[in-house]
């Protein structure tokens, strides 16, 4: 079974963390992984730097952008993630924009992450469609997982389209923005998280977008099955370095 | 083989609408409704009015015969450098500011690289009072102030694109940024046939009325509705297909893009997308862009600022891989030279990017009784300083 789908069920609120990599330094992706491991997250998502990361606001941005004058790129990223899976063992996503997993190939890049033990995908510039007509065949050869975004615009119609093509669990974005955007849930939000968990979909969903501290975590993850935290985490490592992360998560939970 | 936009919105393998799932409700508005509006009388008479009494249309094919006699061919002028606000790109925004009515939208967004599509959207959004923002790279704010401080006086807000190499495409991301955070009540005007579908076929839609006014205004000239080579110089491309669009179907009408070559196709600093390009994802569209093999887009460069853009529309990415059309790149040498030539030959001073249209008349030999339609997309107002910093005017 795929680690994602046994995490999902051990029950707990999943606190997941994305961070950006090559940053802040080109070699510390295995470090950070290990340590949040160690702190108790429950599952991670590598970010994979793209130059023009439309979804993102500007911390994500800033992450990426100086990932990219570090030096990360793909086949790099999959060196350092070589032996993760001896020191690692909650489940690892890789999140990024279609451009760089095409330019190397969608097959090639899928076996890649079989071979490293990542799995699953967030690519947020990947339509429903055009996995389903192109690539579900290849990320299911490769036991890779995809995870689709759902925003509080999205239908009904079309969140059970992307449940049933879903086989991890649904990323809700928690309000309109882009990553970063947001502080405190409010009303509008809670609503939002109680009407989705009404639609009892077959998929658990793990909130991301504007969780930033143990009240927001609180507050998303009290219908859904975790949260997950992005630009807070960057400018924690940006601000203390990557020796506090055990600080961070303290403050989640 | 069809040359337009297949009812998902590609041309052969490229177009779509490669976005993010916070953009799916806005396009998707969009896609359901952009061409039921499009045929409904009232729009089209609006349309029509506003691109007669407003913009200045039908805009003048003017037989440039100093030119002709120099090429030994016959070669017409489509003159959009006459349109309200100097340039094709107001055709568009007329369109998608009613289209935005339309839908209900009372704030509208916009990416502007020299300025020219901002100034086009602050103004149509002044004509009919609504709220506009218009981002634009830091570094082309700096670079571009004239045109800046007409989009203020238009009433517009010019929010600097802070991220990333602060220039075109830095500014589109942006305007993509705000509509997620904006995803109700904003339209975004997007200047050129990019960014995902149904925006490359709506503004095609929107310039057609180019190439559909070259064949009226042909027949009366010459007896007959299509010209032998349509020329056009394409950046991202919206003036190339509004001049390309009657005529795509029709494999009589030779189809020429130019493109920048900027300082040389080898030189590093060039904006050839078709030679440099590979297929790729920009700006939610599958098309060629120029990009590093690590698949991280990269900055282009031309002395013409509407010219620098990374990628180029999906249409225009299928007309050269299905080779439709023509594809040459033009130096920014080679296309100052031509800019000058026609300023002196036929008193009319072209925007730089139009010059790389220009240019080809040196690169290629027409027959003498070959007719030979150049889209003017722009006058050279707005190039003055860059015209007289290179010939020490």
């Amino acid at each position: 079974m795929n680690r994602i789908n046994q995490k999902l069920k051990e029950g707990k609120k999943i606190l997941s963390i994305y961070f950006t990599a090559g940053y802040p330094k080109i070699n510390d992706t295995v470090k950070i992984i290990e340590d949040l491991e160690k702190n108790g997250v429950d599952l991670i998502e590598i970010g994979l730097p793209f130059s023009d990361p439309l979804a993102d606001g500007p911390t994500i941005q800033e992450s990426s952008t100086a990932a990219l004058k570090n030096g990360m790129h793909t086949e790099l990223l999959f060196e350092q993630l070589k032996d993760i899976r001896k020191s690692v063992s909650i489940p690892l996503i890789i999140m990024g924009y279609f451009n760089p997993v095409f330019q190397y190939g969608v097959e090639a890049f899928c076996k890649r992450c079989q071979e490293i033990g990542i799995d699953g995908l967030i690519l947020p510039d990947l339509p429903l469609d055009v996995y389903l007509q192109d690539y579900e065949a290849t990320f299911k050869k490769y036991g890779l997982i995809n995870v689709f975004l759902i925003t509080p615009q999205t239908s009904v119609k079309r969140i059970k389209e992307i449940d049933a093509a879903s086989t991890g669990f649904i990323y809700m974005v928690s309000s309109a923005s882009t990553t970063g955007a947001t502080t405190g849930f409010g009303h509008e939000q809670q609503a939002y998280f109680e009407r989705i968990a009404a639609l009892n979909l077959k998929n658990p969903q793990i909130v991301g977008f504007g969780i930033n501290n143990a009240e927001t975590f609180d507050q998303a993850t009290r219908t859904t099955a975790g949260a997950i935290i992005g630009s807070a985490f960057i400018k924690h490592l940006n601000r203390f370095g990557i020796d506090s992360i055990p600080d961070f998560i303290k403050t989640i939970r | 083989m069809s040359y337009n936009a297949d009812e998902k919105g590609y041309y052969g393998e490229f177009g779509g609408a490669f976005i993010p799932e916070m953009l799916y409700p806005n396009t998707e508005e969009l896609r359901q409704n952009y061409i039921q509006i499009m045929e409904e009388p009232s729009f089209k008479k609006e349309f029509d009015h506003l691109l007669q009494d407003y913009v200045g249309r039908p805009t003048p094919l003017y037989f440039a015969k100093r030119l002709s006699e120099k090429y030994n061919t016959k070669i017409y002028l489509k003159r959009e450098d006459l349109c309200h606000t100097g340039a094709h790109k107001v055709n568009n925004t007329i369109g998608q500011i009613l289209m935005a009515k339309k839908l209900g939208k009372n704030r509208i967004i916009a990416e502007t690289g020299a300025g020219q599509h901002g100034v086009a959207t602050a103004t149509v959004c002044a004509l009919m009072g609504i709220e506009c923002v218009v981002y634009m790279g830091e570094i082309d704010i700096a670079r571009q102030a004239p045109n800046v401080a007409r989009m203020k006086m238009l009433g517009a807000e010019v929010r600097p694109a802070l991220s990333g190499s602060r220039t075109l495409k830095d500014a589109t991301n942006e305007a993509i940024r705000d509509w997620i955070n904006n995803p109700v009540d904003t339209h975004y005007i997007i200047g050129s046939v990019v960014g995902p579908h149904p925006y490359p076929d709506m503004v095609a839609r929107f310039q057609s009325v180019i190439s559909q006014e070259i064949k009226s205004q042909l027949k009366e000239k010459e007896g007959v509705e299509n010209p032998d080579y349509v020329i056009a110089c394409v950046g991202g491309g919206s003036n190339a297909a509004g001049a390309f669009y009657h005529y795509l179907d029709n494999p009589d009408v030779g189809i020429i893009a130019v493109e920048a070559a900027g300082k040389g196709i080898d030189s590093g600093e060039s904006a050839a997308t078709s030679a440099l390009g590979k297929v790729g994802i920009i700006h939610g569209s599958k098309t060629l862009l120029m990009q590093t093999p690590d698949g991280q887009i990269t900055e282009p460069y031309s002395i013409s600022a509407g010219l620098d853009y990374p990628g180029v529309g999906p249409m225009h990415a299928h007309l050269f891989r299905s080779g439709r059309g023509e594809f040459i790149s033009i130096t920014d040498a080679e296309a100052m030279k031509a800019g000058l030539l026609l300023s002196k030959l036929e008193g009319i001073i072209p925007a730089i990017e139009s010059s790389h249209a220009f240019a080809i008349l040196e690169q290629k030999t027409f027959k003498p009784d070959d007719i030979v339609v150049i889209n003017l997309s722009g006058r050279g107002d707005k190039d003055l300083d860059t015209y007289i910093d290179y010939f020490k005017l």
